[in-house]
């Protein structure tokens, strides 16, 4: 590793220091939390970092575990940052456990027989699953459920089972259960306790809990306790619990809860506490002063193993802190933690914060139930009262308010803060009554006070990494920022886009220097606008169907390559590039194209949009080439404009063998209807035949793939330089249902989408996200969708192709030429040399070009 | 929701000229010929190009048709606009924005443009 060789030469340099190793045992997300704080302070560039990390694969989120079954890949849930471990020169050994310790000597000994010396040893070992000791407990079809190979394995088995049961009805025991019936089996639930989510929740909060899970179909059993796992030929047939009943079940998962794993630190001495954990000092120091542990193995001072990866964090923070030789003097280490949680489960919102189940002397509770919808809220207050905790179960929006004001006194009533909204309750209580110190991000620890110091959510994240997390911090993070200053598009409006689309539509406005003068700011009216806001508000105009671009004042607005309906290249040049529906195209209009491309000396090339590129046109080449194209039925492909360009195809049910719907006649039905649509930035399309996506429909804007029913539609997706998956909208919908559906979606964008904004990013900032956009688009929340659908309506109507228009009309062929006082001359400054039998810009010509002319 | 502009704003019959040198002026087109709000390239004598720009009040410019940061004579087919009163080109390649009365680059204060005057004339309604 170069860069650890690095880190070694610049800290012996001069003396010849010994470099100080670090040997981090386990790589899970605290581990990870470690290495990057221990790179934040700087340590990584003055020591060796060895890490064994005992799984297949370094850090990944294991709180969001679930998540695989909903689509997350292994990948996805990977909390290691790309280079990260290259840029800070660590070595990690992945799938290579620690086996055991020598302290002694100060050395690690690694499964595959690897030995490290130590200066510091940091053991973030986490825990193991309990599984209780039933008979049976061996048999094929039992499971833990902790590692994303556990998934694997229970997704696996899954595919021969129809039942399945999970021992334990806590946090992971319901998102097991979650997980299995995700998995298609009939589900059981099995919790010693009286209730479910023993440890957080108090009994009404576990009864409106019990009600909402049973209505999803899992059947649970409380009170009771699994006596035996029942096998037949060594795999489960059934289980029987301590109340004699018998449950026919395929395959069991354990789920009853978590201890530390301490073996090796018991293995080579150090204190153990007598329930498990890794005693250690406020400091995360084990009774071995080179030694710390870290996370779910470690026993804190308070004589507490923290099972939440927050408390974890603190620890890493703690001991990053120690060997930067950065004690805060003021910092008190780690002595406790906050075990405030907000989770979905299940899609149920459950939270518990603070004294949750009433334990302080005196206090009272503050009680709202509402058996019907399932929704359950509990505040524990002292006789003055001070918040304590509380339990919040089917809504928990209130959580990220609530547990910043613990341990004050709430500015408003108690029995305020718990009614729902529009039981005459609500006084508007909102994050600013909160004061500075108030911890707002639990999981990293970040107070009010911080998050004030920046200016928006990606600073936050950045900066203090609130939000990062869990994420149920987010809404009040954003609640907490300042509005930025000015949202204007330009020096020219105080407007954004979306606003100006408004403001054209709703007032009618139809020409620039109108909407300028009215609305533009006081020291712009009357200007001439500039480079930004000229061609927004001239797609805006074209969005509102405002006719021919290139008449009257429109003309002035567009980019160059709008002005020429062509892209302008780097040497001033022109490509052309036709459309070809679908990717569709017969041979006589290759022909044409070929013989176009010939005549006129242009280089072509394929595009990704599968068409046709033809490069190299002077500016007074550009109508005679159209006149070709046109006459052999081709029409602009609008590569030049912010609309839509392609909507590619994979052949489809027509000629491939796994083809289930008809993608080319689809894909042309969508490229013909869309045609020319004026939007916020290009917009891209594709339609699959059949799952196997060789479209790639997931990869744009808006993506059709074909099922065994009818049609999935997919927004919002990018390749580019910020990739992103589309969002599933809806799916098998009809071919009616599907044009209908897109149309809404297209114009929605269109009309609240910033400048320059694609699809993705828009999605990613729509407040509410998909969610809301399906509300909007599917269910007409807003009441919305005629308008939208008439608007696009309009757009088909008026469409024209604006080539054979532009070709049709002397007066507007008259801009393209070189030069406006010699109409005939070719420009000089327009030259190509070879290329592959091709030609390509001569730029050597251009830059001497300049220097003759200086 | 469709208003048809008028294509042509009648006007006096004007004739666009630019001046290489003290005193002496070429005629280069019609006043009409250029659009409020953009520019046309002018091939001068000597082989070099000049863009000419007209703005929403009829005013006019003329600066170099070279963009001096690709060497693409590509000027005249920029966005003009105004930024504090002053009226600029922005180059249709890499965006950088020159000011049509000194050619000073906004962006890159090392980097400037030639300026040319220019005026239009009445035509003299007695020539044939």
């Amino acid at each position: 590793m170069s860069a650890d060789a690095d880190t070694r030469a610049r800290t012996s340099a001069g003396t010849a220091a010994h470099t100080p190793t670090i040997v981090l045992v386990g790589h899970g997300m605290v581990g990870q939390r470690f290495l990057e704080a221990l790179a934040d302070r700087g340590v990584t560039r003055r020591a060796r970092i060895v890490v064994l990390c005992e799984e297949p694969r370094p850090a990944y989120d294991r709180v969001q575990l679930t998540s695989y079954f909903s689509g997350r890949t292994p990948d996805d849930l990977s909390v290691v940052g790309a280079g990260f471990m290259e840029e800070h020169g660590i070595e990690l050994y992945v799938g290579d456990a620690a086996e055991s310790v020598d302290r002694a000597a100060r050395t690690v000994t690694a499964r595959s027989g690897r030995v490290f010396a130590y200066d510091t040893l940091v053991l973030a070992t986490g825990s193991y699953p309990f599984v209780p000791p039933v008979p049976g407990r061996d048999a094929r079809g039992c499971f833990v459920y902790r590692t994303i190979e556990d998934l694997l394995a229970i997704e696996e088995y899954a595919k021969t089972a129809t039942t399945g049961a999970v021992v334990g009805g806590g946090l992971l025991g319901l998102e097991a259960a979650g997980a299995l019936k995700g998995l298609g089996l009939e589900t059981h639930v099995v919790e010693f306790a009286p209730r479910l989510m023993p440890v957080q929740v108090d009994e009404g909060g576990g009864a409106a809990l019990l009600r909402t899970i049973e209505r999803m179909g899992l059947s649970v059993h409380t009170g009771t306790g699994t006596q035996e796992v029942v096998t037949a030929d060594g795999a489960v047939t059934g289980m029987r619990l301590s109340d004699g009943s018998e449950l026919d079940v395929d395959m069991v998962v354990f789920s009853a809860g978590v201890r530390p794993r301490d073996q090796l630190a018991r293995d080579c001495g150090l204190a153990v506490g007598e329930r498990g954990g890794i005693a250690v000092d406020e400091r995360c120091r084990t009774s071995d002063p080179a030694v710390f542990a870290i996370g779910e193995c470690a026993l804190a001072v308070d004589g507490r193993v923290y099972g939440l990866v927050a408390p974890g964090y603190e620890m890493a923070q703690t001991v990053a802190a120690v060997l930067s030789e950065e004690v805060d003097e003021e910092d008190r280490g780690f002595t406790g933690a906050d075990v405030s949680t907000k989770l979905k489960l299940l899609g149920v919102d459950v939270a518990s914060f603070g004294d949750a189940h009433g334990t302080a002397e005196g206090c009272l509770d503050v009680v709202y139930s509402d058996s019907r919808s399932g929704v359950y809220k509990k505040l524990v207050v002292d006789g003055e009262g001070v918040l304590l905790g509380g339990v919040l179960v089917g809504d928990a929006d209130s959580y990220g308010l609530l547990r910043p004001l613990t341990g004050t006194v709430p500015p408003v009533s108690p029995e305020q803060l718990v009614l729902p909204a529009g039981a005459g309750a609500p006084v508007a209580l909102g994050p600013s009554a909160l004061p500075d110190e108030a911890v707002i991000c639990s999981c990293h620890n970040v107070t009010k006070h911080a998050i004030g110091q920046c200016s928006s959510l990606a600073k936050v994240k950045k900066c203090t990494k609130a939000g990062t997390g869990c994420g149920s911090c987010v809404k009040v993070i954003e609640k907490l920022l300042p509005a930025p200053a000015d949202q204007g598009l330009c020096g020219c409006f105080p407007y954004g886009r979306s606003e100006l689309y408004e403001i054209a539509r709703t007032l009618r406005v139809t020409s620039f220097a109108a909407l300028l003068d009215s609305h533009g700011r006081p020291e712009a009216r009357g200007g001439e606008g500039c480079e930004v806001c000229k061609p927004t508000v001239g797609s805006i105009l074209a969005s509102l169907n405002n006719g021919y671009i290139l008449d009257g004042e429109q003309a002035s607005l567009q980019d160059t390559n709008d002005h020429f309906l062509a892209n302008m290249q780097r040497n001033g040049s022109y490509s052309v590039v036709p459309r070809i529906p679908g990717g569709e195209i017969t041979p006589d209009k290759l022909i044409v194209i070929g013989e176009v491309a010939r005549d006129y000396g242009l280089y072509t090339k394929i595009t990704g949009g599968q068409r046709i590129d033809l490069f190299g046109a002077r500016v007074d080449q550009l109508p005679a080439i159209w006149t070709r194209l046109v006459d052999a039925g081709f029409e602009s492909g609008h590569a030049y404009g912010k609309a839509l360009r392609t909507v590619k195809s994979c052949v489809g049910q027509t000629w491939c063998r796994y083809g289930v719907q008809d993608s080319v006649r689809m894909a042309i039905q969508l490229e013909l209807r869309y045609r020319g649509l004026r939007s916020p930035h290009k917009l891209k399309s594709a339609v699959s035949g059949c799952a196997r996506e060789c479209a790639e429909a997931q990869s744009k804007d808006f993506g059709v793939i074909a099922t065994a029913n009818g049609w999935n539609l997919y927004v919002g997706g990018n390749g580019g330089a910020t990739p992103r998956h589309a969002d599933l909208l809806a799916q098998d919908l009809s071919d009616a249902e599907l044009v209908r559906l897109i149309d809404r979606f297209l114009m929605f964008y269109i009309r609240t989408a910033d400048r320059l904004e694609r699809t993705s990013t828009w999605l990613e900032r729509l407040e509410g996200g998909l969610d809301h956009l399906r509300d909007v688009v599917v269910h007409d929340s807003l009441g919305l969708c005629d308008e939208l659908e008439s608007l696009m309506a309009a757009h088909v109507d008026a469409y024209q192709d604006e080539w054979a228009q532009t070709l049709d009309d002397p007066e507007r062929l008259r801009r393209f030429v070189s030069f406006v006082n010699a109409p005939d001359a070719p420009d000089p400054s327009v030259r190509f040399v070879p290329e592959r039998d091709q030609i390509k810009p001569d730029l050597t010509f251009l830059t001497l070009e300049g220097v003759a002319s200086r | 929701m469709k208003t048809p502009e008028p294509r042509k704003t009648p006007e006096p019959l004007k004739t666009l000229e630019l001046s290489l040198s003290p005193e002496s002026w070429m005629t280069v087109c019609e006043e009409s010929r250029l659009t409020p709000g953009r520019g046309v390239a002018v091939l001068l004598p000597d082989g070099r190009q000049a863009a000419v720009f007209r703005d929403r009040s009829g005013r006019t410019y003329a600066i170099d048709n070279r963009d001096p940061f690709t060497g693409a004579q590509v000027l005249s087919r920029g966005l003009i606009g105004s930024a504090g009163g002053r009226p600029f080109v922005a180059s249709p390649l890499l965006k950088q924005r020159f000011d049509l009365e000194t050619g000073r680059c906004l962006d890159d204060e090392e980097v400037a443009v030639a300026v040319y005057p220019v005026r239009a004339v009445q035509l003299d309604p007695a020539l044939p």
